[in-house]
Order: C-alpha cells, then structure tokens, then sequence
C-alpha cells in the first residue's frame, strides 16, 4: 500500500496521532473475548476473579495493546507496520479512560525499506502507564 | 513446581490460519478501530492491494490452535500474566491468505519478583508462512506464572 509518511518529513521527537479511548467497559473485554477467542475467565467472569482474589474483572492486555496499534496505523498506515513490541506494565480496569500515544526516537533504512521507528504508551486518568511499546513502520 | 529447562526447543505441531474478512472486521470492530480499510474490501484492495489485518490480529491464532501445536507449561491459569508481545512484519498478510504458523518455546527462566514472588517466565516464538511458502511474520510472547493471583 501507499505509504501514508514521506521518510524526510519525519524528524525523532515527532508526536505520532494521539487515541483515546474513553469509558473501558466490560462489553470491551467480552467483546475482544469472542473476536480473538481469548476466553481466559480473568476478563468476564467475576466470580472465578473474585475465588482468585481479585477484585473485578480487567482487560485482556492484548486488547490494550491492540488499540495501541491504532497509533501506527493511523499514522503509517494499514499494512505499514514492520515491528511492534508492547510489554504490559499494568491492568486495566472498567471504567479507565485510556490515552493511546508515541514519539518518533529514529530512522533507519533496512532491506530497502525506509523505516521509522519510536516509542508507544498507553496511560490510564491517573497517568499511570498500563502499556509501554515500541515500533517500526515503513515510509516512503 | 521446579522450572524446567528441558522444554526450551520444543517445537509444535504447525498449525493452518486462514485470514478470513468476518474475523478481521469483527476484531477490528473489538479494538475500537473504525479504518474504513477492514471494513470496505473494494477502498481496501485500492488503497492496499487488499484487506489487510491489524498489527496485533495474529494473536487470535494462540486461542485456536490446537493443543499440540502449542507447546506450554503447566501454568497455573489463576496466576498466569501477559508480559510481552512482539510482533515482525516481513511481507503483507490480506484476507483470503492462509497462514502456517509454528510455535516454540525459545526460552524459559526465573526471575525474582516484586509483590508477585518468585516468576517463572516462557518465550515462544511463532513463525507465520503463507500459502506461497513465504515468511510472512514472526509473533513472540512472554508469559509470566506469578507467585501469587495476578489482580489487585
């Protein structure tokens, strides 16, 4: 596909586009649930978290890191990612508001392909990171 | 349970994952995602040559593979945490392609933890070709059996 960036417009310390995502809710979870076919019960099934202690149920990590991605793709493109690494940092709970973000920290040219790489986060209201990431999508 | 390194290497039986659009645009739908290009095949295939799946669509794949072809430790399930995902593009994936993946266990180590205890941590690595026999993407996991429930 046509790449969204030109290489020589993107600078380290660029912002690349913000995603909110507002109002995390249960339905999100069942929702990712029955599309990836991630059924661990730790994200909808309250009575076996509150058997294992713990106090509601939260997100799948990969839907957190899934509307991470969105970062990329809007800001590349679909189909313009090349690398994309999340370590999960900390729950996300019904309720969060979540900010989606990343910067640009560098650029690089492999197998022919102009690349851009940076750093990802996503925060929740309290500004507490639950997300931390890295990527690297193709420019032209 | 004692960690056991003999199972670093083990390789799983290849597994078939066909791309299919209902799936795409259903996660897509899941992630809050509204790119026009999951959910219009036509802009799709002129904006991209296709339709082409989000970067963290592959992960569905670890919940529909079977058993052996997932090589895994006896984790406990109410103590188990998602500790990193990557994922490496080499070529496109779009709807209607069909993927062969196979998964190993790359590593697999202990490492003192904070209120969780004692960790234990597993890598697996999973190779993804396409029906032209072409790499198309690698996925790495890390999961992470915690001393204690996860929660909290």
């Amino acid at each position: 596909m046509a790449a969204k960036i030109k290489y020589n417009d993107v600078k380290a310390g660029d912002a690349i586009p913000t995603v909110t995502i507002d109002n995390v809710s249960r339905p999100d979870f069942v929702r990712y649930a029955g599309a990836s076919g991630d059924f661990v019960p730790l994200h909808y099934d309250q009575t076996f978290v509150e058997a294992a202690g713990i106090p509601t149920v939260f997100a799948q990590g990969m839907w957190t890191a899934g509307c991470l991605s969105r970062c990329l793709t809007d800001f590349a493109g679909a189909g313009q990612v090349r690398r994309f690494k999340v370590r999960f940092a900390r729950q996300v709970w019904p309720g969060d508001t979540l900010t989606c973000r990343g910067k640009v920290t560098g650029k690089s040219e492999k197998n022919g392909e102009k690349l851009i790489e940076g750093e990802l986060e996503v925060v929740n209201q309290k500004g507490e990171a639950a997300v931390k990431g890295s990527f690297a999508v193709a420019a032209a | 349970m004692p960690i056991d390194k003999s199972i670093v290497g083990k390789t799983g039986k290849p597994f078939t994952m066909p791309i299919e659009w209902s799936k795409v645009r259903e996660f897509a739908r899941a992630i809050r995602d509204p790119n026009p290009v999951y959910f219009n095949p036509e802009l799709a295939k002129k904006e991209c040559g296709g339709v082409p799946v989000p970067p963290t669509f592959l992960q569905v794949a670890a919940f529909w593979m079977g058993e052996d072809s997932m090589p895994a430790a006896n984790f406990d399930l109410r103590r188990i945490l998602h500790g990193e995902q990557e994922f490496e593009f080499l070529k496109p994936i779009f709807v209607g392609d069909v993927l062969t993946g196979t998964s190993r266990i790359a590593d697999v180590y202990e490492k003192a933890g904070g209120r969780g205890g004692k960790m234990t941590f597993m890598v697996t690595e999973t190779e993804y070709k396409n029906q032209k026999g072409e790499v198309v993407a690698y996925a790495r996991g890390t999961l992470v059996e915690t001393g204690q429930a996860v929660g909290g």
